[in-house]
This record gives C-alpha cells, sequence and structure tokens, in this order.
C-alpha cells in the first residue's frame, strides 16, 4: 500500500528541489540572450537571391547599422595610424604573404565585409554592399567564394576551380533567419584562414580556437570560460577594440570599470590589473609585469592546437612545371604544402616558440612609396620599443620571413598582379614583368622592368593562445644560461647575466683564500715536524 | 689542571650557529642562481633565499639588538694597532716557530686584535651590503616611488650583492680555517660554541 503522506511529502520534496535548482543554475555565459528571434521575422521569411538583398531586409529595421560599419577598418581597409602617421590597412600595407590587396581584389577580398570589391572602383559608401551575415549567421552554411569579391556562390560552383569539391550555394533565407551575437567562428571564417589558409598568417589564430582547450586558450575553453571574440575585443557602434597596426603594449589604466572613458577590454591589464599574481604564488611574478608583457609568460608558444603555421615564404622558386607543363606540388607528410608552382616555397612551423623584442606599441610599416634597401633582410615592419622605458614591454613576436619580388631598378617593392582571368595575372601567365609592371600601376607607382628577389621579415606581436597559468612558462625558461631571452638587449637577468670581472675576481679571492689558509696549514705542521725532529 | 670557562651564553650559540646554517643556505641559492648550478633550481633556489633572507634579517635585528643592550658590542672595538701588529706578527711567522699564542682569550676578550678588525668588517661592512643590496633586490619592482633609490639599476644592486656574496664566502674559509685550528687546545673553540664551555689550560 502506498502511504498517501509519504507520497505527499516525497513530491513536495521533489518539487521544491526541483524550483531550487533551477533558480540556482546560472545560465552559460554563451547563452543566446537576444530577446529578438530573427526566424519570426516576416521580412526574412523569404528568398534571397543575393548577399545585397539580406542586407536591405537587415537595415529595414537597423536602420544605422551599414553607417556605422562604414567607419570601421573591417570596411574601409585602411587604418590611419596616429602614432606614426602612416597609412595603413589592407588597402596600404605591403606584407610577405600575398604581398598586396591591388590588383588582386576579386580573391582579396573574399574576407572583406562587403560584396562586390572587385576592382578600385568599389563603392565605399553603398549601403547594400555591407555583408551582415558573415559575421552574425550561426548555421555555419555561409561562406564566402574565395574569388568571388566577397560573394558567396549563388549557384554550385567548384573550388579549387575545375579540380575541387562542387559548393552549394548557401539558403540565404535560413543564414538570414539565423542572425545573432557573433560567435567564435564567424571572426574565425576570416581571422583563423588569413593568408590564404589555416593558421597561415598569424600563428596564434587557427581553426583550433574553433572550440578550444583548456590548455590553448585559458579564457575560450569551449568547456570553461566559453569567451566569445567580443568578450576582450569589445564593440560598439561595430567599432571593434583591439588593433595590430596599433597595440597597446603596456596597459596602466588599471582594471576597466563601468564610468571610465576608454571602455577597451582588447588587453590583459583591462581585466587582471598590472598585480594579477595572487600573493599564493612567487611573489616575484608581479614584479615582472613592468617589464614583460603577459603573453611573453602565458602565451609559451604559438600554434599549439595542432595546426602548422607558414614561417617562410619564398616567392623566388615560384613557378615550376613538370615537362608535361603542369605546375608543381610539394607536400610535407602532414599534407602541408613546401612547394607549389603558384606561390614557391615554404616552411611550415607548429608549437613555434616566439622571438622576443621591447616592444612600446609604436609599429612603422616600408610603404611602397618608401625605397627598398637591398644591401640585406628588409624589415617589412619595424617595432619601436626601448629597454626599461615605461611604456615598454619585452613581446613575444611571430617573425615571418621570406623572400618577395621588388622592382630592383626603381628600388621599390613589387605589387605582383597574381590573381585574374587576364594574361598580366602571375597565376596565368607566370611571368613577373608583366605581373609587377600591372600590380604597380594600379598603385600608381612606374616599373623600372627590372626585378629580384629581396628577402624580408615581418613582426606580428602573439597575444592569443594563452595558456593557463600551470602551463605558462617557468622561470627557469629565462632564467638560466640559454634562456630565452638571451638575445633581448638592456635587462639584468639573474641566471643569466654575469659580470666576468666580478665573477673571475671574486673567485680569485675566494681561491686565494682557500689557498692562503691552506698553505698557512702545511707550513705549520711542516715547522711542528722540523721542531720535533730538532 | 684545566679550568672551565663559561666563554658563549645561550642566544651567542643559538645566533653563531642559526646564522652558520642561514648563510651556508644562502650562499648555495644564491651561488646556484648566479653560476645556474641548477642543484636547487632556478624557482625553489630563489624561493628558498627570499625565505633565508627574511630568516637572516630577524635573526641580525636580534643579534643587533642584543648586542647594544648587553654590552657586547664593545668586543668589537678595534685594538691598537701594537696590537694588531702583534697578532699579525704571530700568524706570519711567530707560529712556525711554535711560540704561544700572544692573545688570551676569556669571555671579556673574546676576539684577538685581528679577530676584532675581522668581525667589525663583516658586521659592518659585508653583513650591510648584503642585506641592503639583498632587500633592494627584492623590492626592486617597488623602488620607483622612492626618491634616489628609483634611478638604482638591478645591474648595480645585483653586482654589489654578488661581489658582498664573494666576500663572505672568503671570510667563510678562512673563519673555518682560524677557528677549527688556531685553539690552544685542538677545537676547544668548536666545542666552547657548542657547549657554551670552554676548557682552557690554567695559566
Amino acid at each position: 500500500m502506498i502511504n498517501p503522506a509519504k507520497l505527499f511529502y516525497a513530491v513536495t520534496i521533489t518539487l521544491v528541489f526541483s524550483v531550487c535548482s533551477a533558480n540556482t543554475t546560472t545560465p552559460s555565459y554563451s547563452a543566446q540572450s537576444s530577446t529578438a528571434d530573427h526566424s519570426q521575422f516576416e521580412e526574412l521569411q523569404k528568398p534571397f537571391k543575393t548577399g545585397p538583398e539580406v542586407t536591405q531586409a537587415c537595415l529595414g529595421c537597423h536602420t544605422e547599422a551599414s553607417k556605422q560599419l562604414h567607419q570601421t577598418t573591417h570596411w574601409t581597409w585602411a587604418f590611419d595610424n596616429e602614432l606614426t602617421g602612416q597609412a595603413l590597412g589592407k588597402k596600404n600595407v605591403i606584407n610577405n604573404f600575398c604581398v598586396a590587396t591591388a590588383s588582386n581584389w576579386a580573391r582579396c577580398t573574399s574576407c572583406h565585409i562587403g560584396y562586390g570589391w572587385k576592382d578600385d572602383n568599389f563603392d565605399l559608401t553603398s549601403e547594400a554592399n555591407v555583408d551582415c551575415l558573415v559575421c552574425h549567421e550561426s548555421t555555419g552554411t555561409y561562406k564566402k567564394f574565395p574569388t568571388g569579391a566577397g560573394h558567396p556562390n549563388y549557384v554550385p560552383k567548384k573550388w579549387p576551380p575545375k579540380v575541387g569539391k562542387v559548393r552549394q550555394p548557401p539558403d540565404l533565407s535560413k543564414v538570414a533567419q539565423s542572425v545573432g551575437k557573433p560567435g567564435r567562428s564567424n571572426c574565425g571564417v576570416c581571422h583563423f584562414y588569413g593568408g590564404g589558409g589555416d593558421g597561415v598568417k598569424h600563428g596564434h589564430l587557427d581553426s583550433s580556437m574553433h572550440n578550444p582547450a583548456r590548455e590553448l586558450d585559458v579564457h575560450m575553453d569551449a568547456s570553461g570560460l566559453n569567451f566569445d571574440c567580443q568578450t576582450c575585443h569589445t564593440t560598439g557602434s561595430h567599432q571593434v577594440a583591439g588593433s595590430r597596426y596599433a597595440p597597446r603594449a603596456s596597459d596602466d589604466r588599471g582594471i576597466v570599470v563601468p564610468g571610465q572613458e576608454d571602455q577597451a577590454r582588447a588587453s590583459c591589464e583591462s581585466c587582471h590589473g598590472s598585480e594579477p599574481h595572487p600573493e599564493t604564488s612567487n611573489s616575484k611574478l608581479n614584479d615582472h609585469t613592468d617589464t614583460l608583457a603577459c603573453v611573453t609568460c602565458h602565451v609559451p608558444e604559438f600554434a599549439r592546437g595542432g595546426r602548422k603555421t607558414k614561417t617562410w615564404w619564398d616567392w623566388s622558386t615560384a613557378g615550376r612545371k613538370n615537362p608535361d607543363g603542369k605546375g608543381i606540388v610539394e607536400k610535407d607528410d602532414a599534407g602541408y604544402d613546401t612547394y607549389n608552382f603558384k606561390k614557391g616555397s615554404f616552411k611550415w612551423e607548429e608549437n613555434v616558440v616566439p622571438e622576443y623584442r621591447w616592444f612600446n606599441g609604436e609599429i612603422s610599416y616600408s610603404l611602397l612609396e618608401e625605397p627598398v634597401d637591398d644591401s640585406g633582410v628588409m624589415p617589412i615592419n619595424r617595432i619601436r620599443g626601448e629597454a626599461g622605458a615605461p611604456d615598454s614591454r619585452i613581446w613575444p613576436f611571430k617573425v615571418m620571413r621570406g623572400r618577395q619580388p621588388y622592382d630592383s631598378g626603381n628600388k621599390i617593392f613589387a605589387v605582383p598582379h597574381l590573381f585574374g582571368k587576364d594574361s598580366d595575372a602571375y597565376w596565368k601567365s607566370f611571368n613577373w614583368s608583366n605581373a609587377i609592371k600591372v600590380g604597380l600601376q594600379e598603385r600608381g607607382m612606374e616599373y623600372s622592368g627590372e626585378y629580384d628577389f629581396i628577402e624580408t621579415e615581418y613582426f606580428w606581436p602573439i597575444t592569443h593562445m594563452v595558456a593557463p597559468g600551470e602551463n605558462a612558462l617557468s622561470c627557469d625558461s629565462c632564467h638560466s644560461a640559454e634562456g630565452r631571452l638571451a638575445s633581448v638587449e638592456g635587462i639584468y637577468m639573474p641566471g643569466q647575466t654575469r659580470n666576468a670581472w666580478l665573477d673571475n675576481i671574486g673567485l680569485l679571492i675566494v681561491a686565494g683564500t682557500l689557498g692562503g689558509v691552506s698553505l698557512h696549514g702545511f707550513a705549520r705542521i711542516f715547522a711542528r715536524r722540523n721542531r720535533k725532529e730538532d | 689542571m684545566t679550568t672551565k670557562i663559561r666563554m658563549y651564553t645561550r642566544f651567542e650559540r643559538f645566533w653563531h650557529w642559526s646564522q652558520a646554517l642561514l648563510i651556508l643556505l644562502m650562499l648555495g641559492t644564491g651561488f646556484d642562481i648566479h653560476f645556474n648550478l641548477d642543484v636547487f633550481g632556478y624557482e625553489q633556489a630563489n624561493q628558498l633565499h627570499s625565505i633565508g633572507a627574511w630568516l637572516l634579517i630577524g635573526l641580525w635585528i636580534f643579534a643587533w639588538f642584543w648586542h647594544l643592550t648587553t654590552g657586547e658590542w664593545k668586543q668589537y672595538i678595534p685594538s691598537t694597532p701594537e696590537r694588531i701588529m702583534a697578532m699579525a706578527k704571530f700568524y706570519a711567522f711567530e707560529i712556525f716557530q711554535g711560540k704561544s699564542h700572544p692573545f688570551h682569550k676569556d669571555p671579556d676578550q673574546k676576539l684577538n686584535p685581528l679577530q676584532r678588525m675581522a668581525y667589525l668588517s663583516l658586521h659592518v661592512a659585508i653583513g650591510p651590503a648584503i642585506w641592503i643590496s639583498g632587500l633592494l633586490y627584492l623590492f626592486y619592482g617597488d623602488l620607483d616611488a622612492i626618491p634616489l633609490l628609483g634611478s638604482l639599476s638591478l645591474t648595480t644592486i645585483a653586482l654589489v650583492h654578488t661581489a658582498a656574496a664573494f666576500l663572505m664566502l672568503a671570510f667563510l674559509v678562512a673563519h673555518l680555517y682560524l677557528a677549527l685550528t688556531m685553539d690552544e687546545k685542538p677545537l676547544s673553540g668548536l666545542h666552547a660554541m657548542i657547549t657554551g664551555y670552554e676548557q682552557q689550560d690554567e695559566s
């Protein structure tokens, strides 16, 4: 028999517990908290033929969105560096990956947040050509086609052309209804694949960061803190905090709290302050924060997620073909291109130990207008910083090295016209002179008719793939004879730095004392024996 | 005939031996760090060195207090030049001729004229050089807030600290030789430093 009283108690207790536990469960960090379910909006419940059509629908409600986006570097690909006065941005800089955007627009702008930037005439004031979906869709099915100037493919299309798999066009209606706050992968579709492939450019951003483990990134840890990119790269009016052109190398604002003028959180210190280590840990750790960037210890290596990053790109070897006219491609055991006839020779590395330099946040670029010094390795960018200066810290860098074409007559960088259907494009006819002539022309520069290849290096501050404390560097990573900072100047490193004069004199004094007392002692023994014999 | 003389108080013995252990620890960990000997490993050596530093500083404060309040500091007042010369002459020549020690040790005058000089320089030169530079080393990160000290470079601090450490090691070598072999009765000094009582021939 069931006792009704017991049953009553059991039901009551169960109810009370379930209510309590429901009340105490905190929502997960990344839970959708939006008050709008876009799949219920009539404006989006219709077929869309193109991306810009979707944007028009978005603008129907989000009237200011495109105007905001027009103000961002994500849209303009232009960045005025107030510190150096240089005009930077993808539009302007030269790099040592695919070198330059000019004359290659339709290929490069597959990572532009717009539609149709296929040549110099792109209308930067067009509101309909802002791509809302690439940042806000959440189906994972919306992909800009690699050669589509920012458009996805609207009909089934092969990639790579002719030989590749067929890419189905996205269902734009479904994609549009899925929009919400950007997730890691929205940023990742471009930022994880910069330079033409997974992990190529940054080394600390690659596809392993879609859902990283704690060891890889303590903040983005998919089963832990699970941060989005914009948790740190705070946004407002579509402006995203944090810049690789003008990084904050040291941050003395303290922990950022509401009311402070600058709300950007794209620095470790903006949450952790400048004394981040608890008192229970080694008390010397906090003394390092006026010398080292946090990431110097907390990103012990980059490219740690099982993906390699490109560290060497030699364009001078490009163009090799088999006797039958087919371009040569060579791969390493892991499947990475070590040679590609279109691009030259590569080196790939994983778990890379960064290079360390003093850095105060000022980076000056070698721009197209500036002469190339071909007497040695030409820097793509120069990082500033001074040992011991209050605004300088020792920072970790990925240094991308390679050889790239330059105009050896005019001593300027080359802008190679790589991509295009025309016969001047390097990837069509493999003629450097034609490719450089067209590329320089596009930037309003004259080609001398002579080209050569020059070795270049490019500094990339490392900031992501932040390891938890237990995986950070240990003291003796640096405090040892061949420590990591052995080549960094202007520091006294206990365990590494020694003054040879002091050491030699000191050891001489100790050895002299030891020798002196030994002699004295032996002399006493000897003298006593002599006296006894007498 | 021998007599037992109470040479060292309980505090003096405690001070001597704890200081001896701490100085050995500091020399061991310090030179482990400096020369990268990898005995303790950098992190552990560093932490032991910091802990040892605080213990040693604490001990020195007690010792200074003890010396000043008991008047024992007078033991370190330098002797006359004649007496110092007599002592030097003994170590340099007479000891080989089998002559007897020119200085008699008793509780009021535990240190011979050369020892007075040596220990005085240990207490007012080498010791302070080590702990002042050591404190600056420990608090290097906070020095900017202090006038004058802010401009001190870590290099300077580290050089002074290391130089003083070499002198301390040399002192230790000489001290061990003299303390263990120079007694009229072998090892009677060591015995006294352990038990407090020294056996002396009655004169």
